[in-house]
């Protein structure tokens, strides 16, 4: 399939520079992929690696510097060239990867149908037919029929691959792709990487999750302010490439609290809970001062349980006491009054508003909830509200102009500040954080855990997939599970966590294989 | 409504460039400076043109277009858009017409009753949009055509005045009152009433919506109701209260058209509905807001009221009146949106 020598890489980067107005995006960045490898592209938000695929992608064009495909210098001045040269990109927004509306069989065959040389006339047998061909054996169990919005992420995914696959792509880019799927999704894509690698295909992987990288990269190249601060063979010394990344040594994981009061009553206490009628009960107990990560595939119950306790649903059956007393919040307007704050998953969806909005500055989204207790009379106080964002713009070092600024300037890491900013601007008896290091680089992610940290009359309960980030933010971490809770015990190491969530992996592989009535009660058993 | 710019990687620009601020401050302006034209062109080339009386009715003129304007304004902020405001201006007036002239009211409960009809539009509009959940476009269309065909239900079509010829065939009696023609005739202080009455309003509305709390969860709603919901706002309410505010002053629209006019005319007040919109979008690119925003819409109203005063002065005809409308619109969003992407 590759008519390029061995030793000749695929695709050539030199010295690349690209501004933005006042902002050097790119600085001079040299990169080389070979066909038949994986190289991780890391950096942190801001450091030029989105600009960097663009320009691959042929989405962007670099004010200097040269692009030497299969040992040609090539300028891809739109994605169709890069396209057609056999460049295809997995976006981290899965909408961009096909039409609503169209089904997937539509939307494998989009490439012919809009070619000025296809037939006026196709019958839809005929798309099923030749669509079934290009899902061929890289996803044979892509509902052809369905509508591509209802697909899952992990579908998108396989869809757009199995459409790259059929273009003749020889390089294949993957933006982000595990930001929003599950353990078991990963760990199938994982797989399907390593066949497209044994395949000849090259593959550029930017991801944020070292866990991820450790997995397949065979070389990682890391940006950072635009320049290659490092690049590293396999295997990766993941400490090297951390400090590459953020440019400084790594603060150790903090210390445990181990001075939280275990006698007193709990701030939270989960007595029974029964998130479905068809789950296991379970208990929690959450002392303030204390933060408890979930972790555990999508789907398991972590956000369930999140929104249960910030009164967005309801449980099943049992009890809530919050502080001794009992606890069932009607919906979120009562829970932030009892102050009970949850940071929903999802910024962009569920904190921010559309950048032209009044109250879309930064000033304004810290203050949004605590309006009513801030300015009873009614009158807002501008100044009152940009002293408080001041005040954290500090504390937890977000990078902005300052408090006028809208987010969309702000970097993720930075964004993810605005939003814990909010929340811990006023005192809360418990904080719920839902994914709260979505696509938040290391260095911010330090900040963040920093601040959580440090509150110590809150109690904090954290949703997060990545069992990373569980063990750097937590002084005890659970794994849920079909809708309950598992302690792996008081101190449980990355090891054992890692044992543990395999087996559940290995569980959810299974179920998926098998009908769901094969008897999981045992299994589990088992688990625990 | 609800456009979210994707988070782009470029990092924030520490200094912006002085030629980038000049063009912003150029389009923040621009509506102010090319009003500031036409007001000096006009004046120029017709003197009668600057005069208080001609410049009072100008205001006198856009009142109703600026009320409505409001009222879409309201609307939208919270995130809905009326289309159903012109239809209920016109059933207010053929409400409080109807009133005074067949059922001899007086001038204070035919008001009461005028705004009432429009908050129940307002609450019938809710109804529709946030219970029942249908996209508001659609919902306040639908509201338009029943309102539309409702108000020709009581007379059969025909305008109502004095003499009206009733189902049984006698003559309806009586008559507008003085009080309630008032409200769009007499002048206080040498200033129309409703140039007053609107003034008063857009000061109350603006003040709650750009500096109360109130405000920024009306505001938080209509940019993205989840996250003013997980912020803890009532969102329903808010979207509720936006819908019956909107319809109340259409209503007040509508009363003070009937006291202008001393008739109740039947119409579907789609020129209402398109005139009280153009203020509102022409309003977007006023301060460079982007949103919909009271100052805008006044301001996008009084600069259509001049405009269309000015080409009448000059004896331009009166049927390219909305062609100039459209041009104005047109010009503003692409102000607005078309220029203003760049900054992004």
């Amino acid at each position: 399939m590759t008519s390029t020598l061995p030793d000749t890489p695929l695709l050539v980067l030199r010295q690349i520079r690209k501004r933005f107005g006042a902002t050097v995006a790119l600085d001079g960045v040299d990169l080389s992929v070979r066909a038949g490898e994986v190289v991780a592209l890391m950096g942190a938000n801001g450091a030029g690696k989105s600009t960097l695929v663009k320009i691959i992608a042929g989405a962007s064009q670099a004010d200097e510097g040269e692009l030497l495909w299969a040992g040609v210098p090539t300028v891809f001045d739109s994605p169709r060239a890069a396209l057609q040269a056999g460049v295809a990109t997995v976006h981290q927004q899965t909408s961009q990867l096909g039409v609503p509306g169209l089904s997937v069989a539509e939307n494998l065959l989009l490439g012919r149908l809009c070619s000025a040389r296809s037939a006026v006339l196709i019958s839809p047998a005929h798309i099923q037919q030749q669509a079934a061909a290009i899902a061929g054996d890289i996803a044979p169990d892509l509902p052809l029929h369905a509508d591509f919005a209802d697909l899952t992420t992990a579908q998108r995914q396989l869809m757009a691959l199995a459409r790259a696959l059929h273009e003749q792509a020889r390089l294949i880019i993957f933006d982000e792709p595990t930001a929003s799927l599950s353990q078991a999704e990963s760990v199938r894509l994982f797989a399907m990487i390593e066949r497209l690698k044994a395949a000849g295909i090259a593959i550029l992987y930017v991801s944020h999750r070292l866990a991820d990288l450790r997995r397949i990269a065979d070389r990682a190249v890391v940006l950072r302010n635009g320049r290659v601060a490092g690049t590293f063979a396999a295997p990766l010394d993941l400490d090297a490439a951390v400090r590459a990344l953020v440019g400084s040594t790594l603060p150790t994981r903090p210390a445990k609290n181990v001075d939280v009061v275990r006698g007193a009553v709990p701030r939270l206490a989960l007595k029974q809970i029964q998130l479905r009628p068809d789950s296991t009960p379970f208990d929690l107990n959450l002392h303030a001062g204390e933060v408890i990560a979930l972790t555990g595939n999508l789907g398991a119950g972590k956000t369930s349980l999140l929104q249960a306790l910030f009164g967005l649903q309801r449980w099943h059956a049992g009890r809530v006491l919050l502080d001794g007393k009992n606890w069932q919040p009607r919906h979120c307007a009562d829970a932030i009054d009892a102050g009970v704050f949850m940071a929903g998953e999802d910024r962009w969806r569920s904190s921010f508003l559309p950048v032209d909005s009044l109250g879309a500055r930064l000033a304004d989204l810290i203050a949004l909830p605590h309006l009513r207790r801030l300015f009873g009379s009614g009158w807002i106080k501008p100044g009152q509200l940009d002293e408080t964002a001041q005040l954290w713009i500090n504390r937890l070092g977000i990078r902005c102009q300052g408090p006028n600024d809208t987010p969309d300037l702000l970097s993720g890491g930075n964004q993810q500040k605005v939003v814990l900013a909010r929340w811990q601007s006023q005192p809360s008896r418990v904080l719920l954080l839902d994914e709260p290091f979505q696509g938040v680089d290391v260095g911010a992610r330090h900040d963040l855990v920093a601040s959580i940290r440090a509150a110590s009359d809150t109690a904090v309960l954290i949703a997060t997939s990545d069992l990373d980030e569980a063990l750097e933010v937590a002084d005890r971490v659970l794994i849920m599970d079909q809708h309950t809770l598992h302690d792996p015990g008081q101190h449980a190491d990355a090891g054992s966590l890692i044992e543990h969530l395999e087996h559940l992996e290995r569980f959810a592989l299974g179920i998926t294989a098998t009908p769901r009535a094969a008897t999981p009660a045992p299994l589990t058993e088992s688990v625990l | 409504m609800t456009s979210q710019s994707a988070t782009l990687p470029l990092a924030p620009s520490a200094v912006k460039s002085p030629r980038r601020s000049a063009l912003e401050r150029l389009r923040r302006y621009a509506l102010f400076g090319v009003l500031a034209l036409l007001i000096i062109g006009f004046s120029s080339a017709e003197p009668a043109f600057i005069q208080p009386a001609n410049l009072l009715s100008i205001l006198q003129g856009t009142s109703v277009d600026a009320l409505l304007g409001l009222a879409v304004t309201v609307a939208l902020i919270a995130g809905g858009f009326d289309l159903s405001i012109g239809a209920t201006a016109a059933t207010a007036l053929i409400a409080s017409s109807y009133a005074m002239v067949v059922w001899q009211w007086g001038a204070l409960p035919t008001l009461v009753f005028g705004l009432f009809s429009g908050v129940l539009i307002g609450l019938f509009n809710a109804l529709l949009v946030v219970r029942l959940r249908i996209p508001d476009l659609l919902a306040t269309l639908a509201t338009m055509f029943l309102l539309g065909g409702l108000q020709l239900i009581p007379t059969g079509g025909q305008s109502i005045s004095s003499g009206l010829m009733l189902r049984d065939g006698s003559s309806a009696t009586g008559v507008f009152a003085p009080a309630f023609l008032a409200l769009g005739r007499a002048r206080l202080l040498g200033i129309p009433v409703p140039v007053l009455v609107v003034g008063v309003l857009a000061l109350v509305i603006w003040a709650l919506m750009e500096r109360t709390r109130w405000g920024r969860v009306f505001y938080a709603t209509g940019g993205n109701e989840e996250a003013a919901r997980l912020a803890g706002a009532p969102t329903t309410r808010y979207r509720t209260t936006a819908y019956v505010i909107s319809g109340a002053l259409a209503a007040l629209g509508g009363l003070i058209i009937a006291a202008r006019v001393g008739r109740g005319d039947v119409s579907g007040g789609s020129s209402l509905l398109l005139d009280s919109v153009g203020a509102t979008l022409i309003g977007f690119a006023v301060l460079d807001a982007r949103r919909p925003n009271v100052l805008g819409t006044l301001v996008g109203a009084i600069f259509v009221g001049v405009l269309l005063n000015g080409l009448t002065m000059l004896n331009v005809p009166f049927y390219t009146q909305d062609f100039v409308k459209g041009l104005v619109l047109v010009a503003a969003l692409g102000l607005t949106f078309g220029l203003g992407r760049a900054r992004r």
